[in-house]
C-alpha cells in the first residue's frame, strides 16, 4: 500500500531565508508519525509546506496524487486538516461555530459527526455558546482537535499541541489523539518539542535539524539512540 | 494564584461581551431613546423631525453598514461606496426609462449591484490588496471614474424616478409623517435584518465572518477567503444601492447625490465603531435624528454647518471612546 | 531623508532645468510649472507626516486653505506684501497643525485618517459660514496679482528653501526621532523619544508646508481664495500625489507633484469621451492603473531599481517597499 503522505526533497523559504533544505518523509496510512527537533529546525515549516501555507518546492504526494500549490483552501478540501501553531481557533466565534466551520468543506449530512465529536469531547455540549477565546488553553487545544475532526480528514497535521499546556493536559490531548487514530483510523503527523510524549505515541519519528532530516526510524529505536537521548530526551 | 484566576475570569467576561459594548453606552442610548419618545409625545414638530431624522439616518445607516462590512473584511475604507451607490441608482433609473416598473427595477438593481461590487473587488481591489494606501487611492480613483462615466452617460442635470412610496402624508393627531420616510425605515430595517440572518445563521455567513476575522485560519478549514471578500463587496454594493434608491426621492437623481451621504455615513460608521455592524446602524440613526433636531432647535446651526457639526460630534465621541461607541481595540489576528 | 551623494549632479542639473524652463514655455505652461512647485511643497509636507511618523492625514487641504486664506485676508484687508504673507501663512498653519496634532495623538490608523478627512470637509464650510469676513462662496481677492513668471519663480524658490528646511530638520535629531516613531512607537518611547512632542511637531511642520503651498496656490489662482478650490478633492489629490511619490524619495515627490499637477490638464486634452467629463474618466482610470502597476509609488519603483546589485544607498532602504 502506498504511503498516505510522501514528501520528496521539499524546500521552503521565508523571503530570502531558506527554512527547509530538502526534507523527505513518508507517513503510512493509519500511522502516527512525529517530527522532532529544536526551535527553528523547520518542523512548523514542514507542516506549512504540506498545507501550502508557505511557498515550497519539491514534491508532495497525498494518497498517491500530487498536491498542487494552489493554497491552503484546496489542501483542506483534499482531506488534510492542519491545526497550526496557536491552534487556529476563531476566538471571537462560539465553540459551536468553530465546529461548524470545521465541517465547512464537507458535503452531505454532518449530524453524525457532531454526535461523534461530543462523544470524544463531552464538555463541549455545555459550552456550545461560549466564546472560544474564553476557553482555557487545554480546552482550546481540544476544540482545535474537535474542529479538525469535523473536517473528517484522512490526515491530521498537528503543530506543537503541547505548547503552553500543563503536563496533565498534554497527556489528555495525546490520549485523544491516539484514540482518534485507533478508532477513527485518522493518520496523524505531529510536530512536537516534547520528545518524550511524542515518541510514546508515535510509531515512527523524524528528527529535523536546520531544515534537514537528521535521523529517522521507529520510535523505539530513536528512544534508545544516543544523540536523541542527549539532545531531546535529556539523559 | 486565586487573584490571577480572578483576573483572568474578569478578562474573559469582558471578552464574552465581545464587541466592547460598555454599560455606559447602553444606558446613554436608552436614555436618548426615552428622550426622543417623550419629546415626540409632547411636541408635534419634535416628532416630525425625529421621524424625518430617523429616515435620513436609515440611509446613513445603510451606507455606513456597507462601509463597515468592507472594513471588517479588508481593513480598508471604500471611498467610492457612495459613487457606486449612485451609479446603481442611475441603473435603476435607466430600467424605469425602459418601462420596467419601479419595484422590479429595484430588485433587478440590487442583483446587478451585487455583481458590480464583486467584480470591482476581483478586478481592481484584489491586485492591490496588500497595500492599504494603494487600495484607498484606487477607491478614490474609482470615485472620480464613476462620477465621470455617469455624467457622460446621463448628464449632470436633475433626473426623476417614480416615487417608491408615493407622496402621501399620514396624520397622527397634529403630527405629519411622510409615507416616504416610513417606507425608507422599513426597507432599511428589512435589509439589515436579512443581513443579520445571513451572517448569524447561514453557513456562508459564518464563512464570511471567519474570513474577515482570521483569514489564514479560515483558509485552513477550506474557506475560499478571496471569494468571501468578493461576496462581501457584493453585499456592500447592494446596501449601497438600497441607500441610493432611498435617497433619490429626496434629492432626486444627480451625479453628486451621494457625496454628502457618504460623508455622513463615514461619520456614522466611525461613530458606531468601524468593526461593529450594529454600531453602524445605530450610529446612522442617531446621527440622522441628532442633526435634524439640532438643525431645528439650535439657531447657530445653519445648513452650512450640518456637516462640520456631524464631524464635530464624531470627533468628540472619538476623544472619549477612540474606537467608536461599540468598538473595542481589536487586535488583528491571523 | 535623502543623501545627496548619489543625487548631487542630478540635482544641480534638475535645478538648472527648472530655472531655465520658463524662458522656453508659454505663460500658460509656466503657470502649470508653478502648480507643480506648489504640489511639491504640499506633498513634501505630507510626506514628513505620513512617511516619517506614520500618521495618516487626508486633511491637508484644510491646512492649504488656512494658508491660502491667510494670504487672501492679509492682502485684501491690509494690503500686505504677498511675499510677506508666506512666512505668516507658514506660522499660522504651523499653529493649526499643532492644534490638530494634539487631539490626533488619541487616534491612530484609519481613525486618524477619517478625523483628518473630517477636517478637510469641514474647513471650507466655515468659509461659507463666515462669508462676510471670508468672502463666502464668491471668494476673497488679494489686492494685487502677479504674473505667471513671478509666481513660477517664487514658487520654485519656496520649494527649494522648504526642501532645504526639510532636509535639515530630518537629518538631525528630529528626523531620527520621527523615523523611530514610524518604525515602532513603543521602541521610540522606550528610547526616550517624547512621543507627544515629536508627533505634534510633525503635524505642525507638515501643516506649515501645506500652508505655504496654499498661499502660493491662492496667488497662482489669480489671487482668488475660494472655498471650492479647497474642497475635499484637494486633500484626496494630495494623498494621491503622496502615494504616487512613495515614501522618502526626493525624486518620488517630484514625480508625484508633476502627476497631480498635470494629470487634470492632460486628461482634458485626451479626445476620448469628448465632454468635460472625459477628463474625470481619464483621471480616474490613470490613477487606478498607476496604483495597480506601482502600489509602492515611484519611490518603490526606484527602490526596486536601486536594489539591483551594487547600487544601493542606505536612504533607499527606507523608501517604499
Amino acid at each position: 500500500m502506498p504511503p498516505l503522505l510522501e514528501l520528496v526533497d521539499v524546500t521552503a523559504r521565508y523571503g530570502p531565508v531558506q527554512a527547509l533544505h530538502g526534507v523527505s518523509l513518508t507517513v503510512g496510512e493509519g500511522e502516527i508519525v512525529a517530527v522532532l527537533g529544536a526551535n527553528g529546525a523547520g518542523k512548523t515549516t514542514t507542516l506549512r509546506a504540506i498545507s501550502n501555507t508557505v511557498r515550497r518546492e519539491g514534491e508532495i504526494r497525498f494518497g498517491g496524487k500530487a498536491v498542487g500549490r494552489k493554497g491552503p483552501e484546496s489542501v483542506a478540501r483534499f482531506g488534510i486538516a492542519h491545526v497550526p501553531e496557536g491552534r487556529g481557533t476563531f476566538a471571537e466565534l462560539t465553540v459551536w461555530e468553530n465546529l461548524r466551520l470545521g465541517a465547512y468543506s464537507r458535503r452531505g449530512s454532518v449530524k453524525d459527526d457532531f454526535a461523534r465529536v461530543l462523544s470524544y469531547f463531552p464538555w463541549i455540549q455545555d459550552r456550545r455558546n461560549q466564546q472560544a477565546g474564553t476557553l482555557s488553553g487545554g480546552e482550546q487545544q481540544m476544540l482545535a482537535l474537535a474542529r479538525a475532526f469535523m473536517q473528517r480528514p484522512r490526515l491530521l497535521l498537528l503543530d506543537e499541541p503541547s505548547l503552553g499546556l500543563a503536563p496533565v493536559l498534554v497527556t489528555e490531548v495525546f490520549r485523544i489523539v491516539r484514540e482518534l487514530n485507533e478508532h477513527e483510523g485518522l493518520t496523524v503527523l505531529v510536530v512536537e518539542q516534547n520528545a518524550h510524549i511524542a515518541l510514546q505515541v508515535a510509531q515512527t519519528a523524524y528528527v529535523l535539524e536546520v531544515g534537514r532530516v537528521a535521523l529517522s526510524g521507529p520510535s523505539a529505536e530513536l528512544q534508545e539512540h544516543e544523540s536523541v537521548r542527549r539532545s531531546y530526551l535529556g539523559y | 494564584m486565586e487573584a490571577v484566576r480572578r483576573l483572568n475570569y474578569r478578562e474573559r467576561r469582558a471578552n464574552r461581551i465581545g464587541t466592547g459594548v460598555s454599560p455606559a453606552v447602553v444606558i446613554a442610548l436608552v436614555a436618548a431613546a426615552i428622550f426622543l419618545l417623550v419629546g415626540s409625545l409632547l411636541s408635534p414638530i419634535f416628532a416630525q423631525q425625529t421621524v424625518a431624522g430617523l429616515a435620513q439616518g436609515a440611509v446613513f445607516a445603510s451606507l455606513a453598514l456597507a462601509l463597515v462590512l468592507i472594513y471588517r473584511a479588508t481593513e480598508v475604507i471604500n471611498f467610492a461606496q457612495g459613487e457606486m451607490a449612485m451609479a446603481t441608482t442611475y441603473f435603476a433609473y435607466q430600467l424605469t426609462l425602459w418601462h420596467v416598473s419601479y419595484w422590479w427595477a429595484f430588485f433587478l438593481t440590487l442583483i446587478i449591484a451585487f455583481f458590480f461590487g464583486a467584480i470591482v473587488q476581483v478586478a481592481i481591489i484584489r491586485p492591490v490588496q496588500r497595500s492599504v494606501i494603494a487600495v484607498v487611492i484606487v477607491t478614490v480613483g474609482m470615485f472620480v471614474l464613476i462620477d465621470g462615466l455617469v455624467t457622460w452617460k446621463w448628464g449632470a442635470d436633475l433626473k426623476f424616478m417614480p416615487a417608491p412610496f408615493g407622496n402621501t402624508v399620514y396624520h397622527v393627531g397634529s403630527v405629519a409623517f411622510a409615507r416616504q420616510d416610513i417606507g425608507t425605515l422599513v426597507v432599511t430595517i428589512i435589509s439589515v435584518v436579512l443581513l443579520w440572518v445571513l451572517f448569524k445563521f447561514t453557513k456562508l455567513g459564518l464563512a464570511m465572518r471567519a474570513a474577515a476575522l482570521r483569514p489564514a485560519s479560515a483558509a485552513l478549514v477550506g474557506v475560499r477567503v478571496n471569494r468571501m471578500l468578493a461576496i462581501g463587496w457584493g453585499l456592500a454594493a447592494v446596501l449601497g444601492a438600497v441607500a441610493g434608491l432611498m435617497t433619490e426621492p429626496t434629492v432626486f437623481l444627480q451625479p453628486t447625490m451621494m457625496q454628502a451621504v457618504l460623508l455622513y455615513a463615514f461619520a456614522a460608521a466611525v461613530l458606531g465603531g468601524l468593526e461593529s455592524p450594529a454600531g453602524a446602524v445605530i450610529g446612522g440613526l442617531a446621527l440622522g435624528v441628532f442633526l435634524n433636531l439640532v438643525g431645528q432647535y439650535v439657531g447657530f446651526a445653519t445648513s452650512e454647518l450640518r456637516l462640520p457639526i456631524a464631524f464635530a460630534v464624531l470627533l468628540i465621541v472619538l476623544l472619549v471612546k477612540p474606537h467608536g461607541l461599540f468598538g473595542s481595540k481589536q487586535v488583528r489576528r491571523v | 531623508m535623502k543623501r545627496f551623494s548619489v543625487a548631487h549632479p542630478l540635482l544641480v542639473i534638475g535645478a538648472l532645468v527648472i530655472a531655465l524652463l520658463p524662458f522656453q514655455m508659454s505663460g500658460y505652461h509656466t503657470g502649470l510649472g508653478a502648480h507643480v512647485a506648489i504640489f511639491f511643497i504640499a506633498i513634501l509636507g505630507l510626506n514628513i507626516l505620513t512617511g516619517y511618523t506614520g500618521q495618516i492625514s487626508i486633511g491637508h487641504g484644510a491646512f492649504m486653505a488656512i494658508g491660502g486664506y491667510t494670504t487672501a485676508v492679509m492682502s485684501h484687508y491690509h494690503h500686505t506684501n504677498l511675499i510677506l504673507t508666506l512666512p505668516l501663512a507658514f506660522a499660522i498653519a504651523f499653529c493649526f497643525g499643532v492644534l490638530v496634532g494634539i487631539p490626533a495623538l488619541r487616534f491612530s490608523g484609519v481613525y486618524l485618517a477619517l478625523a483628518t478627512f473630517a477636517l478637510a470637509v469641514s474647513v471650507p464650510q466655515f468659509t461659507l459660514k463666515f462669508s462676510s469676513f471670508l468672502g463666502g462662496s464668491n471668494g476673497l481677492q488679494t489686492s494685487t496679482t502677479k504674473s505667471n513668471a513671478w509666481i513660477y519663480g517664487v514658487s520654485w524658490s519656496c520649494a527649494a528653501i522648504l526642501y532645504l528646511v526639510a532636509w535639515l530638520v530630518l537629518r538631525g535629531r528630529t528626523g531620527r526621532a520621527f523615523r523611530a516613531i514610524r518604525d515602532s512607537e513603543v521602541a521610540a518611547a522606550a528610547s526616550g523619544v517624547t512621543l507627544p512632542i515629536y508627533k505634534t511637531l510633525a503635524f505642525g511642520i507638515s501643516a506649515a508646508f501645506a500652508g505655504v503651498a496654499g498661499s502660493l496656490f491662492v496667488i497662482a489662482t489669480n489671487g482668488f481664495a475660494q472655498p471650492n478650490e479647497f474642497a475635499v478633492f484637494l486633500s484626496l489629490t494630495l494623498l494621491i500625489g503622496a502615494a504616487v511619490a512613495g515614501l522618502g524619495s526626493l525624486w518620488g515627490i517630484l514625480v508625484g507633484a508633476v502627476f497631480v499637477a498635470l494629470l487634470p490638464t492632460v486628461s482634458a486634452d485626451v479626445p476620448l469621451i469628448g465632454s468635460s467629463h472625459g477628463q474625470d474618466v481619464v483621471f480616474g482610470l490613470i490613477v487606478i492603473v498607476i496604483m495597480l502597476l506601482l502600489p509602492t509609488g515611484f519611490a518603490g519603483l526606484l527602490y526596486r531599481l536601486r536594489s539591483l546589485p551594487g547600487i544601493r544607498t542606505p536612504v533607499e532602504k527606507e523608501a517604499g517597499g
